[in-house]
């Protein structure tokens, strides 16, 4: 019987049947968070549209070297990854291990440039809703800059939290071994969840600190 | 997934070319290209996305033909919602109140209708 | 053929609260959904009838004209995200589509006992709202008066409506990847019954349009307490952007409510007229036109918001368009029921009923997506009877029409047939003495959404109020005799309706892995004509 298998769950024929279905629910996941961040990224372009100068003064006030830093920490998170995974592929213990590892500490660089980020927009006045104050002409529209700001990287945030916990079920797995080649499908998937929210940040960098910065 | 294994030199060169292009958004960001500006930035990260799309998510290695149809739904459904919802914003008038009503219409006799 | 059963029936398998709470079973998980949203359709109901009650006198004071916008908020949240768009999907769906397709179980059980979790943790916040007062801005949700000037919970009822979405999100996912790599062997696509196109084109839609509601939501619930000001116009925020963003997935959420009772009807009409569907393709096209349309005709709801006036154009005769799949499908049931040996069991006669007060809703959709006509009716009852014809003449109906149905296969038990049929009439002449009058009185411009009304309209909201009554017994009779069937309902065998469908084929109630084998299909669905030859 078909529970002779090792990992081939009751409700599957096949192995492989089991594998494509996982590959093409995460695919359909990931469409629903496009969908989900979609609905920010609408009302963003609205009112960049709306309010251009506002927007332009807003994010020339976000650092940008610690925006450029973030995309470049979570491109180099995306690559440990796929060699995470490539590890998984050719049956490397060591190397799931390391990678993983590593992505884990790239995404924790990250949310830790995030967080003084934040830190230092507070104490600018810049979040809204507490103490809100931003000099110059655009008080109430800057504070729509930095609410789709605060939105967009406060959900992205989130994601690589349950990103990095997710990772941490992989290493405790990759460290028991149960990775072969012809069975790591959690790596895999786990791993275009990974990549996707490094797309997310993709778009989210040029649109947020990148307004504008040459005046 | 997809059964090829992809090579770790093909996996450097496009995290090579990802980190190139992040440092050109950011440097093209201080040039003054006027409308350019906006265009460029997008541009690049598409280019990025679909790297990382393609490279690092298997794309162009998978035989699940099916995965496109997904990808494609998701991004089709986000223009259509940004489309639309963009078209009304640029093309809204100012909402001008319209005229009194006459005073014989056939409504008037309900109590609703009458003026307070 | 013998059908001796091996192994024991997924009612058998396991005992105790456990056995229950922690299942993998589809079957179960259905049982477990199909608990709760009845509960909830009965809080849900509890509000309509505060709300006919207070309607009956035209000061409307029974209660506090704030409560009353509560009461009206709570039985719109409820019946929408608690009863109608998990109802038919999550329990005849959850029970029957693998069956139908011929797998053990849907490709992600411990997701689909998760999406049950989630749901119940969503009831349990929305509950509490209202337990401490509940939300005065209509289901609706409208900026800035949710954002801003609301003092009601909303903040607490968001994040319940925010919760429920991904079970709706997780339901459709697993039914999407489940028809895609499941089917039995020989389950082409276009062999596969039309309820299953139905469920797959309402989980198209739980998929890409729910995650847009969850945005909203979060950028409500931030709003009010940060006070951003995205929303707010006195700070160059945007309303209508709210409203964008809002319909975006409430419009297509009303074809999650009303695609699976379509795909009901194609499976009831077809075995009680004893006839092959007509227009299969038709039908199952029309599915996903439905699921496509539906979602570029959002901007009918806001006609009157400010919104472009070129986009409303646009929207209303993208609208128009939306009405032809619906249409499609009635036509190929009339034509399905011409020359068929009708049959009048209580799933028919919910059926019969359906296609009459489905067109009705549907025809009257088309007087709201004239702009001209919706900006004298907009917000009036007009627009309320529209979508009760719809989705309680409509879905409502479907639901019932299917759980009579599959009954004897989820129970091993027939219901009683004469309470059954009395039920469903009742329920009929219930539900037109309650929202016809709603067409007149909204065609005369009673406003919705308030507790008071001129006293001319009083006769009508009286007549409303009675069919309400009337209508609530037609909901209580099933409840009686269903729950009184488990026990002494007639055993029923594995195909008492003599039907076509792999789900038919397996003892009534199915053993946990639903088939003895994995079945292999050599014929096309609904083959009426020869299947009576097959089996005499």
């Amino acid at each position: 019987m078909t529970e002779s298998i090792a990992g081939l769950e009751h409700q599957f024929e096949t192995l492989e049947q089991q594998h494509e279905a996982g590959w093409l629910g995460m695919w359909a996941f990931l469409a629903t968070e496009i969908m989900f961040f979609g609905g920010m990224f609408t009302g963003y372009v609205i009112y960049r549209w709306a309010y251009f100068g506002a927007f332009a003064a807003g994010s020339k006030d976000l650092e940008i070297w610690a925006g450029t830093l973030n995309t470049l920490v979570l491109i180099c998170s995306s690559f440990t990854m796929v060699l995470a995974v490539h590890a998984a592929e050719t049956g490397e213990r060591r190397g799931q291990i390391g990678f993983l590892l590593a992505t884990m500490f790239l995404g924790t660089v990250f949310l830790g440039v995030k967080g003084y980020e934040w830190t230092t927009l507070f104490r600018d006045h810049h979040v809204p809703g507490i103490g809100f104050h931003f000099s110059g002409p655009y008080q109430n529209t800057a504070q729509i800059f930095f609410s789709f700001y605060f939105a967009l990287t406060g959900m992205h945030a989130l994601h690589m939290v349950v990103g990095v916990g997710l990772l941490t079920f992989l290493l405790v797995k990759a460290w028991r071994a149960e990775f072969t080649p012809a069975h790591h499908a959690a790596v895999d998937i786990i791993g275009l969840y990974w990549h996707f929210v490094d797309i997310v940040w993709i778009f989210l960098f040029p649109l947020l600190y990148l307004v504008d910065r040459h005046r | 997934m997809s059964g090829v294994t992809v090579s770790r030199k093909t996996y450097a060169g496009v995290w090579g070319s990802l980190v190139v292009l992040t440092l050109l958004t950011a440097g093209i960001a201080y040039l003054d290209l006027g409308v350019l500006n906006p265009v460029a930035a997008i541009t690049i990260a598409v280019i990025k996305m679909a790297l990382v799309a393609l490279f690092f998510m298997h794309l162009r290695y998978t035989r699940i033909r099916l995965t496109y149809v997904f990808t494609a739904a998701g991004l089709l459904w986000l223009a259509l919602l940004m489309a639309f919802t963009w078209t009304d914003v640029i093309t809204r008038h100012p909402i001008v109140p319209p005229p009194p009503w006459p005073a014989n219409d056939v409504t008037s006799h309900m109590s609703i209708f009458k003026a307070k | 053929m013998s059908m001796v059963q091996t192994a024991p029936s997924y009612l058998e398998d396991g005992h105790g609260l456990a056995s229950w709470l922690l299942t993998r079973d589809h079957k179960r998980i259905a049982l477990l959904y199909l608990v709760s949203i009845i509960g909830f359709f009965f809080l849900g109901a509890i509000f309509a009838g505060l709300i006919r009650v207070n309607l009956l006198s035209p000061q409307g004071d029974l209660v506090r004209p704030q409560t009353y916008n509560t009461f009206f908020t709570m039985h719109g949240l409820i019946m929408i995200f608690f009863f109608l768009i998990p109802s038919i999907p999550a329990v005849l769906g959850n029970f029957v589509l693998p069956l139908m397709i011929g797998a053990r179980d849907l490709a992600f059980p411990k997701i689909n006992l998760l999406s049950w979790y989630i749901f119940i943790v969503g009831g349990l916040f929305t509950i509490s709202a209202g337990l401490f007062g509940g939300v005065d801005t209509g289901w609706t949700f409208y900026t800035p008066f949710s954002s801003i000037y609301s003092n009601s919970n909303v903040v607490l009822t968001v994040i319940g409506i925010f919760i429920v979405g991904f079970s709706s999100i997780l339901t459709g996912l697993n039914f999407i990847i489940t028809t895609h790599t499941m089917r039995a062997s020989g389950m082409t696509w276009f062999r596969l019954p039309l309820f299953i196109w139905a469920l797959y084109a309402t989980s198209l839609i739980m998929v890409l349009g729910t995650p847009v509601l969850a945005t909203t939501l979060v950028l409500v619930a931030l709003e009010r307490v940060f006070h951003l000001g995205i929303f707010d116009p006195s700070r160059g925020g945007d309303p209508i952007y709210f409203q964008h963003l809002f319909w975006f997935y409430s419009h297509p959420a009303v074809y999650i409510m009303i695609l699976p009772s379509l795909g009901v009807m194609s499976e009831t009409i077809t075995c009680f007229a004893r006839r092959r569907i007509f227009g299969y393709n038709a039908i199952a096209f029309s599915s996903l036109g439905i699921a496509v349309i539906g979602f570029l005709v959002w901007g009918h709801h806001m006609f009157v918001s400010g919104q472009s006036v070129y986009v409303g154009m646009m929207f209303s005769l993208l609208s128009f368009l939306v009405a032809i799949p619906s249409a499609i499908k009635v036509f190929n049931w009339m034509a399905t029921l011409y020359g068929g040996t009708i049959a009048f069991d209580t799933p028919m006669l919910y059926s019969l009923g359906f296609i009459g007060l489905f067109t009705v809703g549907g025809l009257t959709g088309l007087y709201l997506a004239a702009m001209g006509v919706d900006i004298h009716v907009h917000d009036t009852y007009f627009v309320v009877a529209h979508f009760h014809y719809i989705m309680v003449g409509g879905a409502v109906m479907g639901f019932m029409a299917g759980l009579h149905y599959w009954w004897p296969k989820i129970t091993g038990r027939l219901y009683p047939e004469v309470w059954g049929r009395l039920a469903a009439i009742i329920t009929f002449l219930g539900f037109n003495l309650t929202f016809f009058p709603q067409f007149i009185l909204g065609y005369l411009g009673m406003p919705r959404r308030y507790h008071m009304y001129p006293p001319e309209f009083q006769a009508l909201n009286v007549l409303s109020s009675a069919g309400a009554s009337i209508l609530g017994i037609g909901y209580l009779l099933p409840v009686i005799y269903l729950l009184w069937s488990l026990r002494r309902g007639q055993v029923a065998g594995p195909n008492p309706w003599r039907a076509t469908g792999l789900e038919w084929q397996t003892p009534s109630p199915p053993p946990t892995a639903n088939f003895e084998a994995p079945p292999v299909v050599r014929e096309e669905p609904y083959s009426y004509p020869t299947w009576e030859a097959q089996i005499d």
